[in-house]
């Protein structure tokens, strides 16, 4: 049991991290900041699914972290933030919405995914139940993270930590297939969202004030 | 009767897989288009033959049930047909220098690419391998929305692709859940994401954790169906792609995401102490049909007009869904197959009048009937099926869906025809300007492929007049299977 709780202790530790990390982002607001927050959330969550493939004794989950980690954490960090340098956007401050009620309705969603998991799941098994509870607050909060914001390249990292929160959920979940294939097809979807914004250089999310630009894009103007 | 050495499904995936691989390699825009309605047809085939040949047994990948024969014989069928129209699309849009042959290539390739991607999400019997299938075909548009490279295009597929991803990472959240939900009886591995397998021993899921995930399911691959207020990608993706793309888009790919909302559906309702997924998909599905209804009055570009048309009939058929018992079931499957095959049809004479046009804003087409006899009277027998007139398949179709409704729930149905009536209001409305009048705008000759939209004509005609009796059959025990 002790051995058991350890284990435990520390998926527990590295899941709950990770809902810390994405709390980071929300109050970011400069481009270069929210991809290092990033980058670490990449990390932690690399060392999550390290720490599950080592305790479930399940050595495929391995190449999920190993993508995680060179992928998520090194390469789309430093592809991004070429492009953001390249783009000259560095100096944005993108978010839509004020970092008060950002933060506030972020903790909101925290509380309710708890609320609602740990409801639902009262007879799973402790480690299983916690960690799902955890990563459908990372999923939301990275859905928060993309709607509070205007910028393509921070509307791909609050993706991007959305995607973790998955990956978080499907490496929670015990003995699950094709936990690998899902990973890689999430990481090609995201090189193509990557590359996507660099070969059409994306600046903005279109959206503006002025209404009848948009009436105009839409072809929709009389 | 077996044939050796020829096995349907393993054709019906590796065929548009391999073209794919083939068509990307080959220049020449009059040798790949034809080869890609040669493969087309080749898929369309086999899986005709599907009809004929023994079922192989559920596996942990591969199902082949009476529902998904529908679906994919369907799916073949559209795809054969959009690729004729495709054919004589693209060569116009290569003479006014839209396209070039590069992505031409690109196109032909990722065309094909996205048929395997639909059909592998239909045969799928694994929850995990649908959901890669149906991110593989909705990347694929994604990249062909985006074909043109303008502003309004780019604007369309990246719109498309960031709400396309997020419902699509609620689908994966949902998948995992079932998983989770079934993880006690089916125990660890492989058999807990086999939908047969599930669906065996549902009875015994988590309950509490099952509604969850269904939730979850439901607004992720509604996204993709296009339920308001999930629906923002749609009207952008099919005004601002290539029209064959609208075509396969309304025609095909919603259906995909139907399909796999089925599939739980049934996962669902196996499971006695969980929610009924009716009321949801039928609120959701009646929010979109009147949304819908009202946002058509206000269209003034062709293809959004008709992207609006189907979403209200995505409504329509959910709605249908939703509603459940063996006669809406039949309503709503039929209801699928007349809108996919009218709603193509529909693109194809809307591709063809915004090429002669060189616009697809409705104030300045005028009086198709009349320069353009044959694709403005498709035009009209189109919009006349869409509409809902008798006696073409899709009244048919609607006459079940609230004739049902009425007997069991008299206020729904109210607001069902009180839908259907704004639509075909709006419909009329716009069709009646389209198509008569004095002329407006160019008045060259069509350089138009007739065969496809009037064949999908001919065929939602023939539905409304006569059912064969097989095919009642076949619906009827389909419509059972959903319960």
């Amino acid at each position: 049991m002790q051995m058991h709780s350890l284990a435990f202790d520390i998926s527990h530790t590295l899941a709950g991290g990770l809902v810390l990390i994405s709390l980071m982002m929300l109050y970011q607001d400069r481009l270069y900041s929210l991809l290092n927050v990033f980058a670490l959330h990449a990390l932690v969550l690399s060392l999550s699914v390290a720490w599950q493939a080592f305790i479930q004794d399940a050595p495929h989950l391995y190449v999920t972290a190993v993508i995680a980690l060179v992928f998520k954490a090194i390469v789309i960090p430093v592809a991004l933030h070429r492009i953001v340098k390249q783009l000259g956007i560095h100096r944005d401050i993108e978010s839509a919405v004020g970092i008060g009620p950002t933060m506030l309705a972020g903790m909101g969603l925290v509380a309710l995914s708890l609320v609602l998991m740990l409801r639902v799941t009262s007879d799973a098994d402790p480690l299983a139940r916690e960690d799902l509870a955890f990563a459908l607050s990372v999923v939301l909060l990275g859905l928060l993270v993309m709607v509070t914001r205007r910028n393509a390249v921070s509307q791909v990292v609050g993706f991007m930590s959305l995607e973790n929160g998955l990956v978080l959920a499907a490496t929670g979940a015990k003995g699950m297939p094709l936990v690998v294939e899902i990973s890689v097809a999430f990481s090609i979807l995201i090189a193509f969202i990557v590359i996507g914004i660099f070969l059409f250089r994306i600046r903005e999310r279109f959206d503006s004030v002025d209404v009848s630009a948009l009436d105009d894009f839409r072809g929709e103007r009389r | 009767m077996t044939v050796p050495f020829f096995d349907p499904v393993t054709a019906v995936l590796l065929i548009p897989i391999s073209s794919a691989a083939l068509l990307a390699a080959m220049p020449g825009y009059r040798l790949t288009a034809r080869l890609n309605v040669v493969a087309s047809l080749a898929t369309f085939l086999s899986a005709l033959s599907l009809f004929m040949v023994e079922r192989p047994s559920p596996g942990p990948y591969v199902l082949i049930d009476d529902l998904n024969i529908v679906f994919i014989v369907l799916n073949t069928f559209v795809g054969f047909t959009t690729s004729i129209f495709s054919a004589s699309y693209i060569a116009h849009e290569l003479e006014t220098g839209r396209l070039t042959p590069v992505y031409l290539r690109f196109y032909h390739a990722m065309y094909q690419i996205m048929m395997f991607g639909m059909n592998l999400a239909f045969v799928s019997n694994n929850i995990g391998l649908m959901w890669v299938a149906v991110e593989l075909a909705t990347l694929t548009t994604v990249l062909m929305v985006g074909i043109y490279r303008t502003h309004a295009a780019l604007e369309a597929a990246w719109k498309y692709f960031i709400l396309g991803s997020v419902g699509i990472a609620l689908a994966l959240f949902g998948t995992i859940l079932v998983y989770m939900a079934a993880r006690p009886v089916m125990g660890e591995g492989q058999d807990g994401m086999v939908w047969t397998l599930l669906v065996e021993r549902a009875a015994n899921f988590d309950a509490a954790l099952l509604n969850v995930a269904f939730v979850f399911l439901f607004l992720g691959y509604g996204t993709k169906v296009g339920l308001a207020p999930l629906h923002a990608w749609l009207p952008d993706a099919h005004a601002e792609g290539p029209t064959p793309i609208s075509a396969v888009l309304s025609g095909l790919l919603l259906n995909v995401a139907l399909y796999a909302l089925l599939r739980f559906k049934i996962l669902l309702a196996a499971n006695p102490a969980s929610i009924a997924p009716g009321p949801l998909m039928v609120t959701m599905g009646l929010v979109s049909l009147i949304f819908a209804a009202f946002m058509l009055y206000r269209r003034r570009d062709i293809k959004r007009l008709f992207a609006y048309s189907s979403i209200e009939h995505m409504g329509i058929i959910v709605f249908a869904f939703g509603m459940g018992g063996p006669l809406a079931n039949f309503a709503g499957l039929l209801h699928m197959v007349m809108h996919s095959l009218t709603k193509s049809a529909i693109f194809y004479a809307v591709g063809h009048i915004s090429q002669i046009k060189g616009t697809q804003r409705i104030s300045r087409i005028r009086g198709l009937t009349v320069t353009h006899p044959a694709l403005g009277w498709g035009l009209v027998v189109g919009v006349v099926a869409i509409a809902g007139l008798p006696p073409l398949g899709i009244f048919m179709s609607e006459f079940l869906v609230v004739s049902s409704t009425f007997a069991r729930q008299p206020l729904l149905a109210i607001v069902l025809v009180f839908g259907l009536l704004l639509a075909f209001g709006a419909l009329t409305l716009r069709l009646t300007s389209v198509a008569f009048g004095e002329p407006r705008g160019s008045t060259a000759p069509a350089d138009a492929s007739y065969i496809p939209m009037f064949a999908h004509l001919a065929l939602v005609l023939g539905a409304g007049i006569y059912l064969p009796a097989p095919l009642v059959v076949w619906f009827q025990h389909v419509a059972q299977l959903l319960g």
